[in-house]
Parts: C-alpha cells; sequence; structure tokens
C-alpha cells in the first residue's frame, strides 16, 4: 500500500527494517529468554542516526515527528517488541522534555538522547496510581532551590538503564489532579535508587523497574513547565506517545503475519501446503485486513498529531485501541496457523503473542482509551468545544 | 590516511550462470549486489578514515547503473566515489580489468593504500588485487585478516594462510586484499543516506583516464575460459577397525606396503 511517505520517511522505515532483520532477528529469541537489556542495538540505532529521528535539529536531531518515531518503532517491533521498546521508552521519556522543556533543559538533555549517548524513561505508574493516575503517593517538597522527592514509582519502562528520568510527583496534594508537578531526575542522583526488577510475560527484553526516591534532592531547574501542570505534561506526551504504542503493536502482528504465511506455504498436512486450505487462507486474509487498516488508523493519526492539530487525544487513543487489538488477534491466529509448533518457544510466533498482550495495557488500558474516546464524542456532539 | 576501496557489482545469487557459448557470467535478469568481500574492503576503508582521519574514494569498473551500488557506499561513509565506464571496457578479463582500474586510481592520485575484496563471488578468481599492484607498481598483499599497524608510509598486518597466519610488513602506497575476518561491516546512517542521494558520481571513460583501448576490455584480455570449476580436493580415508592391538598390526601393514615405513 502506497502511504504516501515522504523521502527521508522512506530511508528512516527502509533503515529501520534492515537493522530489524540483520540485527535484532538472529538475537529476539535469546533476548527474550534471557532478559537481556539491547544496549548492542541502541549503539547500532545511535551510527545509524535513527535514535534523534523525532528530535528537533537544533538540538541534534533528525527533526521528525510522531510519524519518523512510529515508523522505527514499528520496523525494529516487527522482529521484536522488547528490544523496540529500548528506542520506544526513550521517546516517552523525551517527549516531556521536547514539548515543555525551556531551551536550557532542551540544551542539557536532547543532544545526548538525540545521539544515543542517553536514555530516557518516563514515570507516572506508582501502585496505587495505574488508570487512575489522581492516586499518586510520590511527593516533592521544594526546599530552598532544591525539591525532595519521597515515593516509589512502578513498572517503569527502561526503569536503571536510562540515564534520564521524567518523573510526575505531588507538589500540592489539596489540588488533586492540579497539585502534579513534572521533574527531571537524573540517575545516579543520591537518594534515587532502582528496586524490584519484573519477570515479564512478554517484552522481555526490555527493562522494567520500581524507582525509588529517599529525600533525593534535585535542582529546582529540573522542574519541567510549571508547578501544578504535572498532569498537563503527562496527558500531553501520552497522547503523542500513544500512536508508537500503537506502532508497536502494528509491528509485533506484521512479525507475527510474516512467519505465518511463510509457515503456512511451508507446512505440509495431508499432501499439501496448509496455505492450499480455504481455513488458513481466509484467516491469513482476515490478518492481513487487519493489519492494513491498523497501519492505515497508525500513520494517519500520526500526521494529524504532527500537523499540529489541537485535540488529538481521541485519534490517538483510537489507533493505540485499534492496533493493540489487531496484534492480541492477529498474533493469537498465527501461533494457531504454526500449530503445535507455535505454542513452542523454538517457533518465533508466541513470543509474539506475549509480546503483544502488553499493548493493551500500558500507557493507559485499551478500556480507559475507550473511556478517553467516548468522552470526547459526547463532549463534541454536546458543543461543549 | 587517503585509502582508496576497489568494488565490483556481483549477481545477487549462488547460482551463478555461466554463458556456454562465451563462457561468460550472465548478468541480465539477476540481482546486482556489491561483491560480499568488497563490503569487508569499504568498512576497513571507513575505519582508517574513522581512527586516522583523511579520505576514503570507492572506485568501480562496470556498467552505468553500478552507480547506484557506489552510492550505497556513500551512505556508508565513503567521501566520494567513481565508475569507470566506457564500452571500451567491456568484456574484460583480470588483466585488463587491473589495468583500467590502475588507470582510473591513477587519476585519482595522492593514496596511501588501495583495499580491495579478496576475490569476487562471481568470478572468484582473486586476481584483481595483485595485478593491479603490479600495474601500479607498488607491493601487496592478500588474503588480510588484520591491519596490526597503519602510519606513514608502512603497513603491518595479519596474512590469512591455511595453517595460520603470517604477519607482512610492507611500505606504502601499497595493496591489500582483505577476508571476512577482518571486519563486520557497518549499516549505513541516516546522514549518509540523505548524503548519498544527493550525491553524483562521476564516471570515467577511457579517455578520461588516458587508457590504451588496446589493452581494455575484450581486446586487452588475453584470458580464454574454457571452462570454470572448484578445484576438488579429495582425501580418501579408510577406517581401521578392531582391538587396539590388531588396529596397530594393521596399520603398520599398510604403511610398510605403502612404504612409509620399513623394517630394519
Amino acid at each position: 500500500m502506497e502511504y504516501f511517505l515522504t523521502e527521508e520517511q522512506k530511508m528512516i522505515k527502509e533503515l529501520a527494517a534492515r537493522i530489524a532483520d540483520e540485527k535484532i532477528a538472529p538475537l529476539a529469541i535469546q533476548y527474550d529468554e534471557e532478559g537481556i537489556f539491547p544496549h548492542d542495538i541502541v549503539k547500532i540505532l545511535a551510527d545509524s542516526d535513527l535514535t534523534g529521528v523525532y528530535i528537533p535539529e537544533e538540538y541534534g536531531g533528525f527533526g521528525g515527528g510522531v510519524l519518523e518515531m512510529s515508523l522505527v518503532v514499528e520496523e525494529l517491533s516487527r522482529a521484536c517488541g522488547g528490544i523496540a521498546l529500548a528506542f520506544a521508552g526513550t521517546g516517552l521519556g523525551t517527549f516531556p522534555i521536547i514539548l515543555f522543556g525551556n531551551d536550557e533543559q532542551k540544551k542539557k538533555y536532547l543532544p545526548d538522547i538525540a545521539a544515543g549517548k542517553k536514555l530516557a524513561a518516563f514515570a507516572l505508574t506508582e501502585a496505587n496510581a495505574g488508570s487512575d493516575a489522581a492516586g499518586i503517593q510520590t511527593t516533592a517538597v521544594l526546599d530552598g532551590n532544591e525539591y525532595i522527592l519521597n515515593g516509589t514509582k512502578q513498572w517503569i519502562t527502561n526503569g536503571g538503564e536510562a540515564d534520564v528520568y521524567t518523573v510526575i510527583a505531588c507538589t500540592n496534594r489539596e489540588k488533586g489532579a492540579r497539585g502534579f508537578s513534572a521533574f527531571i531526575v537524573e540517575k545516579g542522583t543520591p537518594g534515587f535508587s532502582f528496586g524490584k526488577k519484573e519477570n515479564k510475560m512478554g517484552i522481555r527484553a526490555s527493562c522494567t523497574r520500581e524507582l525509588i526516591f529517599e529525600n533525593c534532592r534535585i535542582p529546582k531547574e529540573n522542574l519541567l513547565y510549571r508547578e501544578g501542570m504535572g498532569f498537563i505534561v503527562a496527558m500531553k506526551t501520552l497522547d503523542r506517545t500513544r500512536p508508537g504504542v500503537a506502532a508497536q503493536a502494528l509491528g509485533i502482528a506484521q512479525g507475527a503475519f510474516d512467519e505465518a504465511l511463510k509457515y503456512s506455504r511451508e507446512r505440509h498436512q495431508f499432501g499439501q501446503a496448509i496455505s492450499s486450505f480455504q481455513a488458513i487462507q481466509h484467516m491469513l486474509a482476515d490478518m492481513a485486513i487487519q493489519i492494513e487498516a491498523a497501519r492505515a488508523l497508525v500513520y494517519q493519526t500520526c500526521r494529524h498529531i504532527d500537523s499540529g492539530a489541537k485535540n488529538i487525544s481521541k485519534e490517538s487513543a483510537m489507533a493505540k485501541v485499534f492496533a493493540s487489538d489487531v496484534a492480541m488477534k492477529v498474533t493469537t491466529d498465527a501461533v494457531q496457523i504454526l500449530g503445535g509448533y507455535g505454542y513452542m518457544k523454538e517457533y518465533p510466533v508466541e513470543k509474539r503473542m506475549r509480546d503483544a498482550k502488553i499493548t493493551q495495557i500500558y500507557e493507559g488500558t485499551n478500556q480507559i482509551q475507550r473511556n478517553v474516546i467516548a468522552l470526547e464524542l459526547i463532549k463534541e456532539m454536546s458543543g461543549k468545544k | 590516511m587517503n585509502v582508496i576501496v576497489c568494488v565490483k557489482q556481483v549477481p545477487g545469487t549462488n547460482e551463478v550462470k555461466i554463458n556456454k557459448e562465451t563462457n561468460t557470467i550472465i548478468r541480465e535478469g539477476v540481482e546486482a549486489i556489491l561483491n560480499p568481500f568488497d563490503a569487508y574492503a569499504v568498512e576497513e576503508g571507513l575505519r582508517i578514515k574513522d581512527k586516522t582521519g583523511g579520505k576514503v574514494t570507492v572506485i568501480s569498473m562496470g556498467i552505468p547503473s553500478v552507480v547506484d551500488m557506489l552510492k550505497e557506499t556513500i551512505a556508508l561513509g565513503a567521501d566520494e566515489a567513481v565508475l569507470l565506464s566506457d564500452r571500451a571496457f567491456a568484456g574484460a578479463d583480470t588483466l585488463a580489468t587491473s589495468y583500467a582500474l590502475s588507470m582510473g586510481i591513477r587519476k585519482i592520485g595522492n593514496y596511501d593504500l588501495v583495499i580491495c575484496g579478496k576475490q569476487a563471488s562471481d568470478g572468484d578468481t582473486a586476481q584483481v588485487g595483485p595485478s593491479l599492484a603490479e600495474k601500479l607498481n607498488i607491493p601487496h598483499a592478500t588474503n588480510i585478516r588484520k591491519i596490526e599497524e597503519l602510519k606513514e608510509g608502512y603497513i603491518r598486518c595479519q596474512r590469512l594462510t591455511d595453517d595460520g597466519y603470517e604477519i607482512i610488513e610492507m611500505s606504502l602506497p601499497a595493496v591489500i586484499t582483505v577476508v571476512k575476518e577482518i571486519n563486520e561491516p557497518r549499516l549505513p546512517s541516516l546522514k549518509g543516506m540523505m548524503k548519498a542521494k544527493k550525491a553524483t558520481i562521476p564516471v570515467w571513460t577511457a579517455a578520461d583516464i588516458n587508457a590504451d583501448t588496446e589493452r581494455c576490455g575484450l581486446k586487452g584480455s588475453p584470458t580464454q575460459v574454457i571452462k570454470t570449476f572448484v578445484p576438488v580436493h579429495e582425501i580418501k580415508s579408510e577406517l581401521i577397525e578392531g582391538k587396539p592391538s590388531e588396529q596397530a598390526s594393521k596399520l603398520a601393514e599398510k604403511l610398510l606396503s605403502m612404504r612409509f615405513i620399513k623394517c630394519v
């Protein structure tokens, strides 16, 4: 399908695809099995200039937007959704700085992230604050020229591996969601440590950890935007990065589909390739239809966002919900087509089924996304906007 | 340190088809790629540039469409690339090829090292590198697996042999041909790809490089290919069975009969 990508976007996609096929695919099963963080792949992405595709040119990046980021995530995820997350999770941790950082903060952090020297992470979730982000317990108290952070963040992608963390903490309990603020915290700051490394079902080459803040003092200058704007920072960031999750789901689905299609032509039963059976053909056709529809929605959503559109929550949520549901369905069907082999770890589809599941859960569960979509629809109808 | 890398476009398949009448390779309808061994040569050139500065220039001889392959080497980080292309070059054997390349390299000038892949995956002759060095009247070493030291006018490298490796020292400029053990080729970068897209690759004719057309192409090629094949080195082995003592006496009898040993 012709998606009218620019020459640059085509190059980005092509380059990411080569890295996926030549460098990531041979490692995917091992890194998943052993939970190896892909620093070697990050180096390759950096050498190829891909780590900075979504970062403005004036800060050492390529100057692309959400579409450029998503093209890379999609292609890398085709080979391994977990390894792709080192890149995608950094995007999530970096967008708050791109969107809300002042010039000094941008100058300080973005060039190293663009060059792939540093990874980033985003820390919102806590044990009692997931879908209901307003339940955040981590606090930040201003003391002279420093904020003192206390609390524990949970399930943080790139936790422990990233150098730069955007952390949402409560600066004024009475104001509820308007009492949150966003901070940049660097790895190595005294009082900032890492807790449990999670043993996950999928995306096992990605590191998911607790962040622990115990009287962690950070300079006042590390406040992002303004006090009380933390919730806005988080929501505006997530609106822009959800297409990244959608792209990850899309890539995982495409990878599983490619394996299923290939296998169906190689596997013979009753004296013929199983691809000659209509039962399999219809499954493959349905998988391809869903993937293509998801791709069209994801790319168009990215373009909508990159155009500078003001209202993007609904579209961003739609892309994430649709692509992740497609990924779950397609990867499950891929396992079905490979049959008993599909269930075995030596074959490359069960991993994709495990990896796909998280895309329906993180960066806002698909249930929460549907709430967002419905609320926006009702708001639009009642003309409150 | 200025490096010139010689590359060749080859059919991107393991099943090279030969035209039975002319005994030349059929190139039509086959995907064309950079000769795999030449990828290591390009990478080694780029590594030298990364370490010592200077320039990497890539040169090839072939049909006009080879410029696309040369652009790929720009995407990898080569500074310049040039294609030798002229009807007069067509049908060249290794002698005529190395002559044309040597004239192109003379025109580029100002180089310290010429790097070639150890051989091309289509013709498999491994002759162009050494022959080129003769034409340029400079030293050469083949099958290099590692450059140990490289400085003004001097190179020390490891040459892969059947039994291990040799250390070779040469004065520069020189030609080396490299094996795949020498490095792992990089992928292109986005900036490189952008640069490659805009790059124009100069195409030089026989006249441009002052080549004697009598020494180019089919005219300059004394080689007539009768047949191409990979020589077979067959080792016949025989398993001697039985108890160790029986095996020993059977082996002794065999060696005696073959006169490898004798009774005293």
